[in-house]
């Protein structure tokens, strides 16, 4: 029985093309529209993903405060009031998971002939994991290279190009400030910060070994800068609480004076940028769903307009004996039929419209098969609701006045 | 004899008008055993129209009662009239009312579709009635590739491909020439002989003379009830 109501309903479809065909138009362009712009708007959030998972999750950096010296002030980190001892005292706290003090600056390297300025940093083995970085070649140095002072050295993969160009650069030496550094192992590719800064120009090296051969400090220990990465999320605010305390104590702040360090989100950025491209996809899906319920009563109306016109043909089929489920199913089958050959062609055309997007503009979009189902779904969903009132408003009607209907 | 077709007691049918309640039917007896071929008869607004709709399932009494072999459906739901019409009565129309984009096959069968019979049988037993009233060759054809008195016998065997037990005919000569009239009235004689119940409605005396039995409509009441005199056939 469901086999002859569908072919029913494709004769019917197919008793007037142009009809169909426009009505089906609506929910093509619907359905097309949810698929263009869930696949533009999860791109870009799936652009801004990458760049975040890149910088590392959870993280504050605490710099030590500025300070004047006859009207002169420094910008921040300018003052020696961080330490490493300081840091070791944060890693104490509850919800930290790691803690990196650091000190970084811009040195020029020397490999053979070539030469390379770059960012180094000065670190611990805190650093790699706070900032979830990998090595592709070679190993990490250790807490023992940091105590010992050793002059081995982590290379981006920027500084690994310029510098050592097809060479293997694990266990080659290069010389930063005149210092021999043995390269001891390649990071893997991070790409750009938020900033568009690239992040693979860069060496890294022991903490002690930067202060004392590389940069040079006042006060032996102390540190300009201190990356502290909590557990987790929600451990954020407790985390940025214990520190400050924990540091006003450790410097003797009485209440009043204020902080002699700085502390920032690093999370915080990104988290609003990665807030704004959902905000984003979220109001692009909304637009095309309108598409979509205008396309809905588009095929409402149509309906309407087939059950007035086949009146008679309904009188005739209940006075054969269809019952209001029958031409329930009847309409409602052709308003499905319409709204799912619609949706298959308007998820074709925005597959299509998103690569040909993808490959002319080179934006990122990210084509997810659960969007492509629950369009599917939502178009379904629409031809049942909208097809729905007019099919039951054909199933009503009464068998005497359709037969006398002309 | 058994169990009448059709049994009537009181039958009566109001309308809600703007005048007030306008009462179309005004209890109405009537018995059509099986086998009988009975013309009703009456001028426009006699009630014969009421009294076929009411027949034919198609609308439900204000009052009285009416037993379709046996069972009361005064009463009864939209459904059960559904199954009922589609099982129990065939209807032959004045329009003929066949669905113009269907082959005459597929719109001899569509009774049996809302049966729920398979698409094999369903094809086979609209052929055999196809064949009976002499079509079977056009059974591929579209309603409008044959003439009038043409789809009034396609009609036909729409009504009996359910195999049922009365063929309510409301005006089926009324579109036709006097020529195809007398085709179709000796199709439904033939139906007749062959033990088929036929109710006829109709305001030509020469249409309802082939009838065996007359009765008369006017004003909702049932006036005369006759057996047709055998030299008006």
């Amino acid at each position: 029985m469901l086999k002859a109501m569908l072919g029913e309903a494709w004769l019917a479809m197919g008793a007037n093309r142009l009809r169909t065909a426009l009505t089906m138009l609506g929910m093509v362009i619907g359905v097309g529209a949810v698929v263009i712009m869930m696949a533009i708007g999860q791109g870009a959030q799936y652009a801004v993903q990458q760049t975040i998972s890149t910088m590392g999750s959870n993280l504050y950096i605490v710099l030590s405060g500025s300070f004047t010296a006859g009207g002169v002030r420094s910008g921040s980190a300018g003052a020696p009031s961080l330490n490493v001892a300081d840091a070791e005292a944060m890693s104490e706290l509850d919800g930290v998971s790691n803690v990196a003090p650091t000190h970084q600056g811009t040195r020029q390297l020397v490999y053979g002939s070539q030469n390379w300025s770059t960012q180094v940093v000065g670190t611990t083995p805190a650093y790699l994991e706070a900032r979830a970085w990998s090595i592709v070649n070679g190993a990490a140095f250790g807490d023992s290279d940091v105590r010992s002072s050793t002059r081995v050295a982590l290379i981006g993969k920027t500084v690994a190009e310029n510098l050592f160009a097809d060479d293997d650069p694990v266990g080659k030496t290069m010389r930063i400030q005149q210092n021999p550094f043995t390269v001891i192992g390649v990071l893997g590719s991070k790409g750009q910060n938020l900033d568009g800064r690239d992040q693979d120009d860069t060496v890294i090296i022991p903490l002690s070994t930067a202060q004392r051969k590389v940069f040079g400090t006042p006060f032996l220990g102390s540190v300009r800068m201190i990356m502290v990465q909590a557990e987790s999320s929600e451990a954020m605010p407790k985390v940025e609480e214990g520190i400050k305390s924990l540091l006003r104590q450790r410097h003797r702040l009485r209440e009043g004076m204020p902080d002699d360090f700085f502390m920032r989100n690093l999370s915080a950025a990104a988290e609003s940028e990665a807030e704004t491209t959902r905000t984003m996809s979220i109001l692009l899906g909304a637009i095309a769903s309108i598409s979509l319920l205008v396309g809905g009563i588009g095929i409402m109306n149509i309906m309407l307009v087939s059950v007035t016109e086949r009146t008679r043909e309904i009188g005739i089929r209940m006075a054969i004996g269809a019952r209001q489920k029958d031409i329930l199913t009847q309409f409602l089958l052709e308003a499905v039929m319409i709204s799912f050959a619609g949706c298959l062609l308007g998820l074709l055309l925005g597959l299509g419209v998103a690569l040909g997007i993808n490959a002319f503009t080179g934006m990122v979009v990210v084509i997810s098969g659960s969007a492509a189902l629950v369009s599917f779904a939502v178009a379904a969903t629409v031809g049942i609701f909208f097809g729905w009132y007019p099919a039951r408003k054909a199933a009503q009607l009464d068998p005497i006045e359709a037969l006398r209907y002309q | 004899m058994g169990e009448p077709v059709i049994r009537v007691a009181g039958l009566g049918k109001s309308y809600a008008t703007a005048a007030g309640l306008f009462p179309a039917l005004r209890g109405v007896d009537l018995t059509i055993q099986a086998g009988e071929y009975i013309a009703i008869m009456g001028p426009s607004g006699s009630g014969k129209s009421t009294f076929m709709n009411l027949l034919g399932c198609l609308d439900t009494p204000t009052m009285g009662d009416y037993f379709l072999t046996g069972e009361n459906v005064a009463h009864m739901q939209t459904d059960a009239l559904a199954k009922l019409r589609n099982r129990t009565l065939g209807f032959v129309f004045q329009g003929f009312n066949l669905l113009p984009r269907m082959s005459l096959q597929d719109n001899v069968a569509l009774p049996l579709v809302y049966a729920g019979v398979g698409k094999e049988q369903r094809r086979l037993a609209a052929r055999e009635q196809l064949d009976k009233v002499g079509l079977g060759k056009y059974a591929e054809s579209l309603p409008s590739r044959i003439s009038g008195g043409q789809q009034q016998r396609v009609a036909i065997a729409r009504a009996l491909v359910n195999k049922p037990q009365l063929i309510l005919a409301d005006e089926p000569t009324g579109n036709l020439d006097s020529q195809t009239s007398e085709e179709i009235m000796r199709l439904f004689g033939e139906l007749n002989a062959e033990g088929i119940t036929i109710v006829l409605v109709t305001h030509e005396p020469d249409i309802a003379a082939h009838a065996k039995r007359q009765v008369r409509f006017l004003d909702g009441k049932l006036v005369s009830d006759h057996l047709t005199e055998p030299s008006a056939c």
